[in-house]
């Protein structure tokens, strides 16, 4: 009897030992062993394959782009625990909010710098989540368009480099980071800009629904205010120079820009009077945890690939993949659903280390730019991550929000985000300069 | 039980130990990172090499050393992530079975074969005393060896973890090791 159902079936049992709960990384290890057993059984897979094992982790080990993961999650948690979030949100709130729609312009203002300061995304969408909503509902804002600009600009830490995911992404596309952070400057910018367009236009048709605040919540005079704006902006402006500066200037590389952007945290909380021992100390265990959580499951996932392959699993997605009706278009389409409906259920790394490597060497034979198809992966997980019922920063704004506010007010709040979304993709596609423009 | 409990308690406070070892890595690893990236800036500007390969290399150690002995800690913490679709409707015992299975039929299995398999590799480049092809480069042995102390930890973990999760199951035993907030196991989504 042959061995070829082994790869498919290896797939799908994967997939349903991932959803039983149990930690991804030592679930697609588990799995990966257990196949090898069969195959080896079958007399369709060499055991000696596995001998790579140690050889990969000493790979994963000595990776100098990976090397770039750690600091970027240093520098943002440093910043979250340094509450820099709050600052901007309370002052850019207080410069805005005498505008019609301002509160919202504000959160989108706000949410483009810190993904570009930090780029996480929990973190931005709580913040605002605590901050601005309850200031929104006071005032009368609608609550649908509240709950929907605080998560939608939550998402934009993916897509603003620097941001984490964007490195691994790289990695696993075998793309430069330096050069999908260049490409997912624009359209990330752009997402923001079309936030703020969609504010505006509801500020102009619906005024009740995005009300000024009166003048007396500015509680100190608008000189003083201004001083106070400026000194809030600093931080994430001096880090973003510090780090996309230099990697779009070519003085250093994403990983050397990560180094000095962790200590450039450091720094700023420091001059804040905020870096205390408590801080410092939850910084780095968040740190820790959260490497080591990328770094197994790279590894699990490792595992896997490394049996898929063997099996010739590898082989038939590409078969599938790159003989779909349409080529090109068909391909697109169907990793952007495959990408778009996993988003719901498993995150970012799991699908940059499962998923991407099994459609990336089919993208690659068609002939897609690779750089252009990282910034449509990221923007097309940031919507997933918008979208109901599963969206993760509707679960995180879920969790801030006050009990009044209905989950369905949520939802419907993050329809129309979702809406430009899905016009921020089709403009990366029509028009791929958008992405490719700043790379000639 | 008890004294399988004793030798649980054992095991989570070596690992919170090594987490907290792991912490101050970090640290380190922030350090050199930025002096790394300073001096080749500055190296560029005068026109020589200021780097040395014992801090590039020192660099890229402690990164590994940071997960190495950061994982089994982040499995006791329960951060390493996992798709709470249906996990988190579970109730206590619901999500005791599933840690109790998963660890026993994946996590053990996994991390054994990994400690297996990695072996002869180490022992080989202890016998030749491999060393970085770079000039001026760091031995190789010691830190491949810490590919063994990793999955050492992690398979005391998981004893610790097996044990813990019976406990619960027969109701000895009511606080979960996982006692980060609810939220850790979607903060992967957060970066």
């Amino acid at each position: 009897m042959s061995g070829d159902w082994l790869g498919p079936v290896m797939f799908v049992v994967a997939f349903v030992l991932i959803f039983s709960g149990y930690p991804v990384a030592f679930a697609l290890g588990g799995t990966a062993l257990g196949f090898a057993a069969l195959g080896v059984q079958f007399g369709y897979f060499d055991w000696l394959l596995l001998y790579a094992m140690p050889e990969r982790i000493f790979g994963v080990m000595s990776n100098y782009v990976l090397l770039a993961v750690p600091f970027f999650i240093f520098m943002g948690t440093m910043l979250e625990k340094a509450r820099l979030a709050e600052d901007l949100l309370r002052t850019i709130g207080k410069l805005f909010g005498p505008l019609r729609g301002g509160l919202a312009l504000a959160v989108v203002f706000v949410g483009a710098l810190l993904a570009a300061a930090t780029g996480v995304v929990g973190a931005s969408v709580v913040a605002m989540g605590m901050i601005s909503l309850p200031v929104m509902q006071r005032y009368g804002y609608s609550t649908e368009l509240s709950t929907g600009v605080i998560s939608a600009s939550g998402t934009l830490g993916q897509i603003i480099p620097p941001s984490v995911v964007l490195v691994v992404l790289a990695d696993q596309l075998g793309i430069s980071v330096g050069d999908l952070f260049i490409g997912s400057l624009i359209p990330g910018l752009m997402l923001a800009g079309l936030y703020a367009a969609y504010v505006v236009a509801v500020a102009v048709v619906k005024p009740e629904a995005a009300p000024p605040l009166p003048l007396e919540e500015r509680d100190i005079p608008l000189r003083e205010l201004m001083r106070q704006v400026a000194l809030v902006m600093v931080p994430p402006l001096v880090l973003i120079l510090l780090v996309l500066g230099s990697i779009f200037a070519g003085i250093a590389t994403p990983t050397e820009a990560g180094a000095l952007g962790a200590v450039g945290a450091m720094l700023l909380a420091i001059a804040h009077r905020r870096l205390t021992w408590k801080n410092l100390e939850a910084t780095l265990d968040e740190t820790v945890k959260l490497t080591s959580m990328v770094v197994f499951l790279l590894i699990g996932s490792t595992a896997f690939a490394l049996v898929f392959r063997g099996l010739n699993g590898d082989l038939w997605i590409e078969d599938l993949l790159t003989n779909l009706p349409g080529g090109k278009i068909g391909l697109l389409i169907v990793a952007n659903l495959a990408i778009f409906i996993l988003g719901f259920f498993i995150d970012f790394f799991e699908i940059a280390f499962i998923i991407i490597p099994l459609i990336a060497p089919a993208a690659r034979l068609l002939g897609i730019d690779m750089v252009w198809f990282g910034v449509m992966v990221g923007m097309n997980l940031q919507t997933s991550f918008l979208t109901p019922p599963f969206g993760f920063a509707l679960f995180y704004l879920r969790g801030v929000a006050p009990k009044e506010i209905k989950t369905e007010q949520i939802y419907r709040g993050a329809l129309p985000f979702i809406a430009i979304q899905l016009l921020g993709l089709l403009l990366i596609i029509l028009f791929p300069q958008l992405v490719t423009g700043l790379l000639d | 039980m008890k004294v399988w409990l004793r030798m649980a308690r054992t095991i989570d406070g070596l690992n919170e130990r090594m987490g907290r070892l792991a912490g101050w890595l970090t640290l380190a690893m922030v350090l050199i990172g930025a002096y790394n990236a300073v001096v080749r800036y500055l190296g560029r500007f005068f026109e020589t090499n200021l780097s040395s390969n014992v801090y590039i290399e020192l660099q890229w150690y402690l990164f590994s050393l940071v997960f190495l002995l950061g994982a089994a800690y982040t499995f006791r913490r329960g951060a390493h992530v996992r798709v709470d679709l249906l996990y988190g409707r579970l109730d206590e015992r619901g999500k005791a079975w599933v840690d109790l299975v998963g660890t026993l039929v994946m996590m053990l299995p996994f991390t054994i074969f990994c400690l297996w398999v990695s072996w002869p590799s180490v022992r080989n480049s202890w016998a030749v005393r491999e060393v970085s092809p770079d000039p001026g480069g760091l031995a190789r042995y010691p830190i491949k060896s810490m590919i063994l102390v990793a999955f050492v930890l992690l398979i005391a973990q998981g004893i610790s973890e097996l044990i813990q999760r019976i406990a619960v199951l027969r109701g000895l035993h009511t606080q979960p090791s996982t006692d980060d907030d609810q939220g850790e196991s979607h903060q992967g989504a957060a970066v």
